[in-house]
């Protein structure tokens, strides 16, 4: 086991593009940390210059205190989990899992202890005499990553391991490496382009775009209190409703579109910095849960829209609807087709199951207020202190 | 559905009709073929006879599936050894996967099926020579395989050496060069996956005891280095000495079966640094001179002993008319009254199991052996009734159901 710091370290290719950009992140001993962002946003090439798959331009790494920038892959000791694992037929769960240790040379005894040890871990040791025709398709990814786990690496590195398995499967082998990352306590770097796979399984989660660190927290401060309007539209989903809006002189109100929210002074108090926006353009953000429905017997600003489309889900319902404002789309932060496809002022609202309500009704929200975002129009950055 | 094919394609028009909207694991196409001693994949794989070719078709997601054929068709440009991409099908239905089609590299085998009915001797010398040079290859044209192993190629017999062909490039990456770093993970791959391999096979009894699973594996790093070394090292010349070490470094890249693509000498205090950098393609320059002269699609290795056949036999024509035969004429008539008289004797029941070429190459080396016997020379005519009364039939069938006169393959149904 082995902390693992990137600092400022670059990535530029012989072509000239600057791949990776001053990057600096500490992972903590035993930390599960995922690289997250869309797709060219580096998270792949930070991944392999760790592994040594990629040369490192310029900066330093060191895992577990030491440089290992010229280190082979071999030498930093670390596992690169379920790439493309094969398992052999005629050979026992409990001889697919050991294998690699065989190939260390390591006493038998050793091996077997080993090999013991893991299947407990990974909920085997019923199957550990069976072959691997005999397992299900999560018994088969758990003997994968028995093999990683017996080698008793000081990190794990996982690029996107779980892309290949279908939607049921993937949900469930989400939570078992979690699970057994929690248990042998060995630090994880875990690349996803997925958000939701993402915050569900780090303990931090650092976002890319373009090369450049966007913000690296635990998921609920990412989703409470985005650094940008990248990360705030890049994580939840569905996104943050994000729209031009304008400060009234006073800051005591916001104007979206045709339509005026008040702002209590405790919105000031929590962001002074908002006072210097007086009169000025922001970007104003609102999850959907924070736009909770009138007839919900919810309290705040009213903010009216045309409803276009209901999903009822069985405990709630989630309404797309319209206002006369701009919508703001981070770039990159959702796909091409996606933003696309969103029309001009529309945003998502959760409400509860039980409020009536169809297309082309206007339906009343009444507007988490302290909840609300606010981010910089030029810069993107978040109004906070 | 969407069939994205690389043109020409015309005969895989006919692929067309098969059941795209099922999946791929409940076809009960007529056309369905099975291959014997298949490789492990974690896909599923099934292969299809049309229009008197072999294609096979691998269900993945669509993904990977249009880049392994994005790479596999750079492969095919760079003249790599692999299998030749026909398309992807997409856009199938709901839940199915894209499938992706490639056809079967004919007289192919299968590592499974050298160990387990080995000729002339164990095929591992052979098996591991083939793979690293394959993974060199790869290599020198900046493609990183992420999944070398036994499993993920096809082997073809050449003249007694074994040929290497990638076979599954899903994994794999394109890179402009590769970084130390990445060719060390991919041998690092390749051995522990040949290893367990073997493993596997030595589980299933299906490996000679006198195998070492792992220490066969490791003997692929060692291979590798060394390849790798005598390929690509950097070495200082006196100005003397130059133009014979020159001369012996490209005889010695020949002699391993590349070809230089670049020579760079540079002035240093010592001496010339001479650099080197290598062609990727397969060296090739006798199976096109074989093609030129006799129209016969042979390996290297082949194609060289055909030529060395070629050359016996001219001289001897010479030596005949005491006057000079032209090239042209000495394989023309090579051709008509030598080899392909050979070829014609093949006993129809087993044909397919070599490619014409190596039977015949097989045919020179049995030829010697009689005549060694014999203590004269018994003639090709005797040697190839000879081979293919004893050494033909010991020949396994090949992998794929055997062709019948119509060359048509034979139909097996199901899974």
């Amino acid at each position: 086991m082995a902390p693992v710091s990137l600092e400022k370290i670059n990535k530029v290719y012989e072509n000239g593009f600057h791949a990776v950009k001053d990057l600096s992140v500490n992972i903590a001993d035993g930390e599960f940390m995922v690289l997250v962002g869309p797709s060219g946003c580096g998270k792949t090439t930070a991944l392999r210059m760790v592994a040594g798959l990629e040369d490192i331009t310029s900066g330093t790494l060191l895992i577990g205190g030491k440089e290992a920038n010229d280190e082979t892959p071999k030498q930093r000791d670390i596992a690169m989990v379920f790439q493309n694992y094969a398992l052999y037929p005629h050979m026992t769960v409990a001889d697919n899992i050991g294998f690699a240790l065989k190939l260390r040379k390591l006493p038998k005894d050793q091996l077997r202890a080993k090999v013991n040890e893991a299947a407990e871990i990974l909920g085997l040791t019923d199957w550990l005499d069976r072959k691997p025709g005999q397992l299900s398709g999560g018994q088969r990814q758990r003997v994968a990553m028995g093999r990683a786990i017996v080698r008793e690496p000081s990190v794990f590195l996982m690029d996107e391991p779980l892309s290949n398995l279908d939607a049921k499967l993937r949900v469930q082998m989400r939570a078992e490496v979690q699970r057994i990352q929690r248990r042998i306590g060995v630090s994880t770097i875990y690349v996803t382009h997925d958000q939701v796979e993402a915050m569900t399984m780090g303990d931090r989660v650092t976002v890319l775009r373009e090369g450049v660190l966007q913000q690296v927290d635990t998921p609920q401060v990412l989703y409470d209190n985005p650094d940008n309007i990248f990360v705030a539209a890049f994580i939840g989903s569905p996104s943050m409703n994000l729209y031009d809006a304008t400060l009234g002189a006073d800051a005591r109100s916001l104007k979206l579109g045709s339509q005026e929210v008040d702002l209590p002074e405790s919105v000031l108090l929590a962001r002074p910095a908002l006072r210097g926006y007086s009169g000025k353009k922001v970007v104003a953000g609102l999850r959907p849960e924070h736009l909770p429905a009138e007839a919900d017997n919810a309290t705040g600003p009213k903010l009216v829209g045309d409803v276009e489309l209901i999903e009822a889900l069985g405990s709630e319902q989630v309404v797309h609807f319209t206002i006369d404002a701009n919508r703001v789309l981070a770039e990159g932060a959702v796909d091409k087709d996606e933003a696309a496809a969103v029309k001009h002022g529309e945003g998502v609202a959760r409400i509860g199951a039980k409020i009536p309500v169809k297309v082309g009704d206007k339906i009343t929200f009444a507007v988490s207020i302290e909840d609300m975002k606010f981010f910089d129009e030029a810069t993107g950055l978040a109004i906070r202190g | 559905m969407r069939f994205v094919f690389s043109p020409p394609a015309d005969e895989a028009a006919g692929l067309l009709t098969l059941p795209f909207g099922v999946p791929l694991e409940q076809w009960e196409d007529e056309r369905l073929v099975e291959i014997r001693q298949r490789g492990l994949s974690r896909h599923v794989v099934r292969f299809v006879a049309e229009g008197g070719e072999l294609y096979a078709l691998k269900a993945l997601s669509e993904r990977l599936a249009r880049r392994e054929y994005r790479l596999l068709r750079a492969l095919a440009e760079l003249n790599v050894p692999a299998v030749e991409v026909v398309g992807i099908v997409v856009d199938r239905g709901p839940d199915l996967d894209a499938i992706l089609v490639t056809r079967f590299l004919e007289y192919s085998t299968t590592y499974r099926a050298l160990f387990s009915s080995p000729r002339v001797g164990q095929p591992t010398d052979r098996l591991l020579d083939a793979l690293v040079e394959l993974l060199v290859r790869l290599h020198l044209s900046g493609f990183f395989w992420g999944d070398c192993s036994l499993s993920n190629t096809l082997f073809r017999y050449d003249a007694g050496t074994l040929g290497a062909y990638l076979v599954d490039a899903e994994t794999s990456e394109q890179h402009p060069v590769l970084t130390d770093g990445q060719r060390n993970w991919d041998v690092e791959l390749a051995v522990e996956r040949v290893s367990g391999e073997l493993m596997d096979l030595q589980a299933g009894e299906l490996l000679p005891d006198d195998i070492d699973p792992l220490e066969t594996g490791e003997e692929i790093q060692h291979r590798y280095e060394a390849l790798w070394e005598e390929l690509t090292r950097e070495e200082t010349l006196r100005p003397q000495e130059q133009r014979h070490r020159i001369a012996k470094r490209l005889r010695r890249l020949n002699d391993l079966g590349f070809d230089a693509d670049e020579l760079e000498l540079i002035s240093t205090p010592e001496g010339s640094q001479l650099r080197i950098r290598t062609k990727v393609a397969e060296a090739g320059q006798h199976s096109a001179q074989l093609f030129r002269q006799t129209g016969i699609t042979a390996d290297e290795h082949q194609a060289r002993r055909l030529l060395n056949d070629i050359a016996s036999f001219h001289g001897y024509l010479e030596q005949k008319s005491h006057a000079p035969v032209s090239e042209t004429v000495a394989a023309h008539r090579w051709l008509e009254e030598v080899y392909d008289p050979v070829v014609e004797a093949i006993p129809i029941r087993l044909r397919g199991r070599l490619a014409p070429p190596e039977i015949f190459h097989e045919i020179l080396e049995h030829r010697w052996y009689l005549s060694e016997q014999a203590g004269r020379d018994v003639g090709t005519t005797a040697a190839a009734n000879s081979y293919f009364e004893t050494v033909l039939p010991t020949v396994p069938d090949p992998l794929t159901p055997g062709t019948d006169d119509t060359g048509e393959f034979s139909r097996i149904l199901g899974p």
